[in-house]
């Protein structure tokens, strides 16, 4: 069966997804080093590593994230991480850095190193470069491939592959967007921050709400209209051609439908994304992706609730599993 | 189990206008006095919480509840609670939801990006401290019901089954968090 990788943002978070049935939980530290770095979200070194002795009791893994850029000035901090990662008992370590990933293979040979999807690795060389460089057990794919392009880069390759199968939709090139940093010199790559809730506003006026980002008016939603993160790839542009959505709608990606494919693509492993959101989101969606493999284990109709209240815009899509712009 | 029905936004009741219409020549001292005894309890139990509310632990917050004829400005650190009429202007944020909801909120019962999207939940202000205030308590998992019939002294108990009754018939069972403690 295929594994169930389920966020964390708090100790709370990681219990709940262990509950829900979780086969393993990736979290990060409570700094820099991981790209959910929001304020009052992640583990202190204490909490990390009471979390993965409870996990391991359990018979859950964790996997931590240390999946930001390290600043040439403070490489430290990121070695830090990774030491601390590996004393704590992690199951993984899940890396986008290529120097950090040479730190951590020289440093700890035994220890268990993802591709994040930070890295972008979306073909069998850029994978296979990771498996021999740096022995990568396991990558995460970006968004932006079919299945059938997942089934062949699979195949091709050493590695293990992981998908994500619900939550935020990224389809920039993951690692190297710069739309957060434009607006707000922050971004997920380097601060592990995309659309600061520093730089957010909302504004409440007769007609709905205004969303924000360093500035720039990114949405205005109607006072029923369902609403999406303050991100500038998902922000409601006004052009000659008229006012909409022009990089991606707000929307979350559910690809429930396709957890055969993926199977049958050689998925090893399926993402929720989602460390930044709550106890609730993260019960209801790993119990759901639990019950959705069950049935598909045993060839069986899944009776599950919808997702639709958990999503962004209450709307979801197979994004770019189901390509039909080729 | 979380309830998935509780859980989703969208589900959960509102107070009926007449009730609240009912409340507004109510006193607001002794409910102060009350959830301000609640908030030092959990100051005292929860130090965790105000860790993670790091630099915004001392921010002050608004909270809304559409659905009554009060609301409430909290400070977490040190901690005061105040019941107000209307919120008073020069608050850090403001937060804005149904008394269910914000209720389900503190318990870790609903998602809060999810009624952001759902437009249930509304934020004004300083968005960051907002985000702190619910990674903070959603990690606490506080069960309120324990906490206030805990100020009751010998009348706890049943004091406690009243504020179940009345968390069932707004939000739902007690959620995931509670019982794996």
């Amino acid at each position: 069966m295929m594994e169930l990788i389920c966020p964390a943002g708090t100790p709370a978070a990681l219990r709940s997804a262990i509950d829900a049935g979780a086969d393993a939980i990736y979290c990060g530290f409570n700094d820099e080093t991981n790209a959910r770095n929001f304020p009052g979200l992640n583990f202190s070194r204490d909490e990390m590593r009471k979390s993965i002795a409870l996990a391991h009791g359990r018979g859950a893994r964790v996997l931590v994230a240390i999946n930001t850029f390290p600043r040439a000035s403070a490489v430290d901090i990121w070695h830090r991480a990774v030491d601390d990662a590996v004393s704590a008992g992690a199951d993984a370590l899940i890396l986008a850095d290529i120097g950090l990933m040479d730190y951590t293979a020289r440093r700890h040979p035994n220890q268990r190193l993802h591709v994040s999807v930070q890295s972008a690795a979306a073909n069998p060389d850029a994978i296979a470069f990771y498996a021999e460089t740096f022995g990568a057990k396991r990558v995460v794919l970006p968004r932006v491939l079919s299945v059938p392009e997942i089934a062949e880069i699979t195949r091709e390759s050493a590695c293990e592959t992981e998908v994500f199968v619900f939550g935020g939709l990224c389809v920039m090139a993951e690692g190297r967007c710069s739309l957060s940093s434009y607006a707000t010199g922050k971004s997920p790559n380097m601060q592990g921050v995309c659309s600061p809730p520093s730089h957010v506003t909302y504004e409440q006026t007769a007609d709905g709400t205004k969303s924000s980002l360093g500035g720039f008016v990114i949405n205005r939603f109607g006072l029923s209209e369902p609403a999406g993160y303050p991100t500038l790839c998902k922000g409601r542009f006004s052009t000659a051609q008229g006012a909409g959505y022009i990089f991606e709608d707000p929307v979350s990606l559910d690809a429930t439908t396709l957890l055969k494919g993926m199977r049958d693509a050689g998925v090893t492993a399926l993402k929720i994304e989602g460390r930044q959101r709550g106890r609730a989101y993260v019960e209801s969606v790993v119990r759901h992706f639990r019950r959705a493999l069950a049935a598909l284990e045993s060839g069986s109709e899944a009776d599950i609730a919808s997702l639709k209240p958990f999503t962004e815009g209450q709307a979801s899509t197979l994004g770019a599993y189901r390509k039909t712009w080729r | 189990m979380i309830d998935p029905s509780a859980a989703s936004p969208g589900h959960l009741p509102t107070i009926p206008p007449l009730v609240a219409f009912a409340m507004r020549p109510l006193p607001l001292l002794p409910l102060q006095l009350v959830l301000g005894g609640v908030l030092q309890r959990i100051h005292r139990r929860n130090p965790a919480l105000f860790d993670r509310l790091g630099p915004h632990a001392r921010a002050c917050f608004g909270i809304k509840p559409i659905d009554l004829p009060f609301a409430f400005v909290v400070e977490a650190k040190p901690p005061r609670l105040s019941v107000v009429r209307d919120l008073p202007p020069g608050l850090d944020a403001r937060i804005s939801a149904s008394f269910a909801n914000l209720l389900a909120l503190l318990e870790g019962k609903v998602d809060g990006d999810a009624l952001m999207f759902s437009r249930e939940l509304v934020i004004e202000g300083d968005v960051e401290a907002v985000l702190a205030l619910r990674n903070a308590i959603d990690d606490a998992q506080l069960d309120l019901a324990a906490e206030a019939s805990s100020l009751f002294g010998p009348l706890g108990a049943p004091a406690r089954r009243v504020f179940e009754a009345a968390r069932r018939q707004l939000i739902g069972p007690p959620g995931q968090g509670e019982q794996s403690r």
